[in-house]
């Protein structure tokens, strides 16, 4: 009950320190960053075996943001967890900073460059299949944008990692139902997204992606699941906590004003204090 | 004539290597058989992954395996690996800094009559415009097997380009020198250079032997490092011949002869023929009718020495 509690409340200051690095550097993807926090949340302060003073541990879980344009939510999780100075994070997409506009595998934590969408999956099966053939028990996990699955190279790792009974490999699709055009069913309609895994071979968990006991449970039943890789369907809301931007598509890449941003930082309960 | 092909020499090696290695691991596109890989395959079942027809996917798989600490190489006809494949290229193998080895087989106009589509004229441009890249292009079964050596012990990105038949020795025996990067003299003359890559340095050579019969005495080199580029060996020749002809089985827009006229340009220009194959579609042959309507050739080359220098006179 406490984890749960203390889960919750670290989201909500994850999702007030990238207001925050979106406001101050006019740059980022916050939309999409407010819906995948949560998982992201999960995934580093809960699921995955990793040490911020060790990050190259050989035996490390490996996550790989495949959504690469939602770095900023990725730099103030791994801030937050000890991988680099949280002061850092006031230099992101600044001139000649690390922080990158998309993931950068010089910055502690960050294991593959991302940022052309439809690469991520294809590293986490061949991660996973280095694990397999090495007997290495740590696992891999890499999350996917939904306006992500039109990419076709999504599927030819799909198919890779049924074929290869990848068990060690958890997909997390961050269903948003936007991208930066509009609705993903206007662009390019995905559903049944749940039948497509299927029908490649997947164990499907369908979660909420803005909830944690839902994340927590998710992620417990894939751990459960021999044979075959894992797909959680995470249903979220884009822009998720400032009501002003929950399922707006033109807040895939917003910028804020500063009436905006005070806006946003009460929705999420007062300014940032750490 | 040597029968045994560039990338069997390839295959010999790593099955050598992975006996000690099991970090080794051979990746293929539905191409172990055009690769020649497949009694690697068969030796090392748990050290190859098939992937399919997927070439995206493939380079993806091969730069994440090297992400936990394998060995990649993947082989795939040249063709698709630096079209189809390209981005990953870019991204997950030299941006991320992975260590993949790409090996391109069948590269040029290996796969003759089967058509444009199948041939890698355009693969040098796209390669070497990636920064960390580098692009290996051996000349025979010896620098192949030197080659190979020499790269399963770095753990840098690499672009390997082999052809598909069995070439010509040019040297006798493993008996020589050879660094990534470093071209290698062949033979020594001040009258004009072949500066010459891959399947072509053979028919360099033979071209300034033909022109040594007529007291022109031309000095080839052996550039099998495309990148990094040797050019201190491209700038001595640049000084100390009158005119220099590059030799490649490449487009000749933005390719191995572009790269060398940079460096002459840039550092002792002289007069720089760019021989290569055209900007179009290309007639119908197997791999020596396209070079030889082409004027690919010894004949060809000596020929266009005799017209540089000419030149250089008037
Ligand atoms: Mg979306």
């Amino acid at each position: 009950m406490n984890k749960i509690k203390e889960l919750e409340n670290k989201s909500k200051n994850l999702r007030k320190r990238i207001i925050d690095v979106c406001y101050k550097s006019k740059a980022g993807h916050v939309g999409g960053s407010l819906s995948g926090i949560d998982i992201l949340n999960v995934l580093y302060n809960h699921e995955m075996n990793i040490d911020a003073k060790n990050p190259n541990m050989e035996n490390r879980d490996r996550f790989i943001l495949s959504k690469g344009h939602i770095a900023e939510a990725l730099y103030v999780t791994l801030a937050d967890k000890g991988f680099f100075d949280k002061k850092e994070l006031d230099t992101f997409s600044s001139y000649q900073s690390r922080l990158i506009g998309h993931p950068n595998n010089k910055v502690p934590g960050i294991e593959m460059n991302t940022g052309s969408l439809g690469h991520g999956f294809s590293l986490a099966v061949g991660m996973a299949i280095g694990g397999k053939m090495g007997q290495k028990d740590f696992r891999v996990y890499v999350m996917m944008g939904d306006g992500e699955q039109a990419e076709g190279s999504i599927w030819e790792a799909a198919m890779a990692a049924s074929h290869y009974q990848l068990d060690n490999l958890v997909a997390i699709i961050d269903r948003n139902g936007l991208q930066i055009s509009g609705t993903t069913e206007e662009v390019m309609a995905l559903d049944n997204l749940r039948f497509k895994y299927e029908s490649f071979g997947f164990n499907v968990i369908e979660i909420d992606g803005n909830d944690i006991p839902s994340i927590l449970s998710g992620f417990k039943l894939a751990r459960k699941c021999k044979g075959k890789p894992t797909l959680l369907l995470a249903h979220t809301v884009k822009g998720k906590g400032v009501s002003f931007m929950e399922n707006n598509a033109s807040w895939h890449h917003g910028v804020m004003n500063e009436e905006q941003y005070q806006q946003a930082m009460d929705d999420l309960g007062g300014m940032c204090h750490e | 004539m040597n029968k045994i092909a560039n990338r069997t020499v390839i295959c010999d090696v790593l099955m050598k290597k992975a006996e000690h290695d099991q970090d080794i691991v051979v990746l293929t596109s539905d191409s172990r058989g055009s690769a020649s890989l497949a009694p690697f395959a068969n030796a090392y079942p748990k050290q190859i992954v098939e992937v399919g027809i997927a070439e995206q996917n493939l380079v993806g798989i091969a730069s994440g395996l090297a992400a936990v600490g394998k060995k990649p190489y993947v082989a795939s006809p040249a063709c698709f690996l630096t079209m189809r494949s390209i981005e990953q290229v870019k991204v997950d193998v030299a941006y991320s800094h992975t260590n993949v080895k790409l090996i391109g087989i069948s590269a040029g106009v290996s796969y003759g009559a089967l058509g444009m589509s199948h041939h890698s004229l355009q693969d040098i441009a796209v390669m070497s415009a990636i920064p960390n890249m580098r692009i290996v292009v051996p000349a025979d079964r010896f620098e192949t097997e030197k080659m190979m050596n020499l790269l399963v012990e770095d753990d840098e990105p690499c672009y390997i380009r082999v052809g598909r038949n069995p070439v010509e020795d040019i040297h006798e025996n493993l008996d020589f020198d050879f660094e990534i990067g470093k071209g290698i003299t062949l033979k020594e003359g001040n009258d004009g250079a072949f500066i010459a890559t891959g399947e072509m340095v053979k028919k360099a050579l033979d071209a300034a032997y033909l022109l040594e019969e007529e007291e022109i005495h031309v000095r080839v080199l052996n550039i099998h490092t495309i990148k990094p580029l040797d050019e201190e060996i491209i700038i001595k020749a640049a000084l100390e011949t009158k005119a220099i002809i590059t030799m490649e089985e490449h487009s000749g827009v933005n390719g191995f002869g572009t790269m060398v006229s940079k460096v002459v340009a840039e550092h002792a220009p002289c007069f720089v023929k760019v021989m290569a194959l055209p900007d179009s579609s290309l007639i119908t042959g197997n791999s020596q009718q396209v070079f030889d309507y082409y004027g690919l050739n010894a004949v060809g080359a000596a020929e266009q020495m005799k017209k540089l220098l000419v030149k250089k006179h008037a």
